[in-house]
């Protein structure tokens, strides 16, 4: 089974319930520096994007760790981080075209999204549905028509 | 936890900056935010100190739920001596600004004294820098956000600043966040102007933690829900709070030409259907809402304005989207001032963002000199060639312009409505208590709004207390002194949580008990929240007492108490204030002069403080 979250950016309104959420499942406080997705705002906030690692299929940071701290969680298909083989080298950042795994200084180890076990916490949070968990195994919704390139149909 | 526990105290003229403990005794007796910050205010200032002077206290407060995942735990409050009003100023605002004051670990913010040349504060975490503003004096608050972010390097600053506006000392200039939120009433932003202080960037990453997680969260869960599935969010969210012009219209409460009518034939262009109407050129005033943080409500509208239209044709710095029409600004630049033209009322809020002004005392006072001008006591010499006629939308433009830049009769109109009718000898012109202008709501008709109007502690506000449903249901004086006076103490204690009074078309008490008292420390029956709700009412009265403030100061203008409404459901009627009044005071545990008796200052324990 692999799962992954879909981002609306359309629905998004930037409360940043998102990252509240995901700050307090990973580190048991508020605090959005330390949330694995981020809300980017543009013009005045005409527009919000909610962005986070994709768990795409190349998976360059768990190729690029030289300690194998990077694996695959065989019930989710989320790649997650061991910190405790982290050796924080920051490798993976470098490899990770997406900017999606950082290296956090007060532990001197990287973090990314983990998909929260199978339910992810940015996505109950969400008020608005623009983040939504997607199965892929058992996906009967829609596709983000964003991702099909609403501008060509258009 | 909730609270940081930490205060960071800022003396602008001996340049230091020094952390010390929260006082707990106070957070536990005030909560935090608006209760909190006006203990310390009481504490560190003579009330009877100038308002534009050093000795005046400037204060930028957080709550102890602000930071957590509460829906809208965005707030902050900003609380002063305020020179419009010369009594205690609070004025609340959203956007990202205050959850990221108290990340960098401060529940307060205290300005003491008046930096020699102008100055910003720098605050990352313990890191508290006071630096040199002289790049950024007479800078827009847009502009000054985006040298401050480029400066430091840092996309995720969070930016507080004051316009010229508020440089200038223009009695009405507001303090605004995140280019398009702001802390907006009663001329806190001309305080901070005195201060020399330009600007607070601010960026933290310490987090907030609460006190037992596992309630904490059952509790966020239930109340998110409760607010996802009530129709007042809904309509908060589809429509903003714009979706009151209809029914204000429809009642014979829209103060339109300076309050010398209650219904405006222009309404309907103004509503939310002519925000979200497509034009014949496809342009469309809304483009989408927006919440402030942590806030599953997102009231806030983001708007842009047709590119053809005469305010920006020719400037297309404006051709860019932003804040967009709540209802108190669709009021101040509509039917107040007779303009119906939605393009230029969206024109007048950027320019009050940009700037840095309060839209609706703007508003109000443009209509009072719209009012003078039509009654020939000001003429074309005095305005800058402009004429000021009700319904001249490019006198609105331009005038908000000249405000915020401090030119021409821009400098008249800065003086806020009080001092501007004053100035020309007709006082009864001014639509404000203790010379703060009046919300968009006609006390005629809505009699319970000029009792809270003419009490409440930072002159005439719209905010200060809840009673829209009993005003609708009832149009006599009768009974009002009770709701307001409750409404009044709930919203006393709703302002000092960190949340947003909004999210009472939702919750009521018992929802913000249940966050309070799983993020503090200690008990908090509802009991207990309503008493503080009454402290901080009776503080900021016992304030405003030392002030200079008297009994004489709760009252409206003629208009509203001789005048009777033209039309609508209350044809014919006046605010019946003097039949209110007096059983307000007694509910309230005052005696017939307006002070709180001895009893009632010892019952809420007030007696010890300062004398």
């Amino acid at each position: 089974m692999q799962k992954a979250l879909l981002i609306d950016p359309e629905k998004c309104t930037s409360c940043l319930q998102c990252e509240l959420a995901c700050s307090h499942q990973h580190t048991g406080m508020f605090n959005p520096v330390q949330s694995r997705i981020r809300v980017f705002e543009f013009e005045h906030g005409a527009r919000a994007i909610p962005y986070t690692c994709t768990q795409c299929e190349a998976a360059w940071c768990l190729h690029a760790c030289p300690v194998q701290a990077i694996t695959v969680n065989a019930a989710t298909g989320a790649k997650q981080v061991d910190a405790d083989r982290c050796v924080g080298c920051k490798v993976c950042t470098v490899a990770c075209p997406y900017g999606t795994i950082n290296y956090e200084a007060h532990t001197g180890k990287v973090a990314k999204c983990d998909l929260c076990g199978g339910e992810p916490q940015c996505a109950v949070a969400c008020p608005t549905g623009a983040i939504t968990v997607s199965d892929p195994d058992t996906a009967t919704h829609a596709i983000n028509p964003l991702l099909l390139g609403r501008g060509a149909t258009a | 936890m909730g609270w940081q526990r930490k205060i960071l105290r800022v003396d602008l003229s001996a340049g230091t900056a020094v952390a010390e403990p929260l006082n707990m005794e106070w957070a536990n007796a005030y909560l935090g935010e608006r209760g909190l910050a006006s203990k310390y205010l009481w504490e560190n200032m003579d009330p009877a100190a100038d308002a534009m002077g050093p000795d005046n206290v400037l204060i930028f407060a957080t709550g102890p739920l602000t930071g957590t995942m509460s829906s809208t735990s965005g707030r902050y409050a900003v609380v002063t001596k305020g020179p419009l009003t010369n009594a205690i100023a609070c004025s609340n605002s959203g956007g990202k600004f205050g959850a990221e004051l108290k990340y960098a670990g401060y529940d307060l913010l205290l300005i003491h004294g008046r930096a020699p040349t102008p100055v910003y504060l720098h605050i990352v975490d313990d890191r508290v820098e006071i630096r040199s503003a002289q790049a950024l004096w007479g800078q827009t608050v847009w502009d000054t956000e985006g040298w401050l972010k480029s400066h430091h390097q840092d996309t995720r600053l969070k930016v507080a600043s004051i316009g010229v506006a508020g440089e200038r000392g223009v009695y009405y200039a507001c303090v605004v966040n995140d280019l398009h939120r702001a802390a907006g009433r009663s001329g806190v932003g001309a305080v901070m102007g005195s201060k020399n202080l330009k600007a607070i960037a601010v960026r933290g990453n310490l987090g907030v933690q609460v006190d037992q997680p596992e309630r904490f969260m059952a509790a966020v869960r239930d109340t998110h829900k409760m607010l996802a599935e009530s129709a007042g969010r809904k309509e908060l969210t589809e429509c903003g709070t714009d979706a009151m012009i209809d029914s204000m219209q429809a009642f014979g409460g829209l103060p339109t030409r300076n309050f010398q009518e209650v219904q405006f034939e222009g309404a309907d262009k103004l509503n939310p259907e002519a925000m979200t109407e497509v034009r014949p050129n496809g342009h469309r005033n809304l483009l989408t809402n927006k919440a402030c943080f942590g806030c599953t409500i997102a009231c806030g509208r983001i708007a842009h304005i047709d590119k053809t239209h005469f305010t920006i044709v020719n400037r297309p710095q404006y051709w860019h989207a932003s804040g967009g029409l709540e209802y108190e600004t669709a009021f101040a630049f509509g039917p107040v001032v007779g303009v119906d033209d939605i393009d230029a009322l969206t024109f007048a809020g950027y320019l009050m963002n940009e700037h840095g002004m309060d839209p609706i005392s703007f508003g109000v006072t443009l209509a009072a000199a719209m009012e003078l001008y039509e009654l020939g006591v000001i003429t074309d010499a005095d305005t800058d060639g402009v004429a000021l006629n009700f319904g001249n939308a490019e006198a609105l433009t331009v005038m908000a312009e000249k405000t915020g830049k401090y030119e021409g009769f821009g400098q008249i109109l800065g003086l806020g409505s009080k001092r501007m009718c004053e100035r020309y000898g007709r006082p009864e012109l001014s639509m404000s208590v203790k010379g703060q202008e009046f919300a968009g709501y006609d006390s005629r008709a809505l009699q319970g709004m000029g009792l809270g109007y003419a009490t409440s502690n930072r002159g005439a506000c719209h905010l200060r207390h809840d009673a829209f449903a009993e005003d609708m249901e009832d149009q006599s004086g009768a009974g009002k002194a009770k709701p307001i006076k409750v409404s009044q103490d709930k919203t006393a204690m709703i302002d000092s949580t960190g949340l947003c009074l909004f999210t009472s078309a939702a919750w009521d008490v018992p929802e913000f008990q249940r966050q309070i008292d799983a993020a503090c420390e200690g008990d908090w029956p509802e009991s207990r929240l309503w008493e503080i709700g009454e402290r901080i009412w009776n503080l900021e009265r016992r304030f405003n007492l030392a002030a200079g403030l008297t009994a004489a100061d709760d009252t409206l203008p003629p208009r509203m108490l001789e005048d009777p409404a033209p039309s609508g459901t209350a044809e014919g009627k006046v605010c019946q204030l003097d039949r209110m009044l007096p059983e307000y005071y007694e509910l309230r545990g005052w005696t017939r002069d307006g002070l709180p008796s001895h009893e009632t200052l010892q019952r809420l324990g007030l007696e010890e403080s300062k004398a």
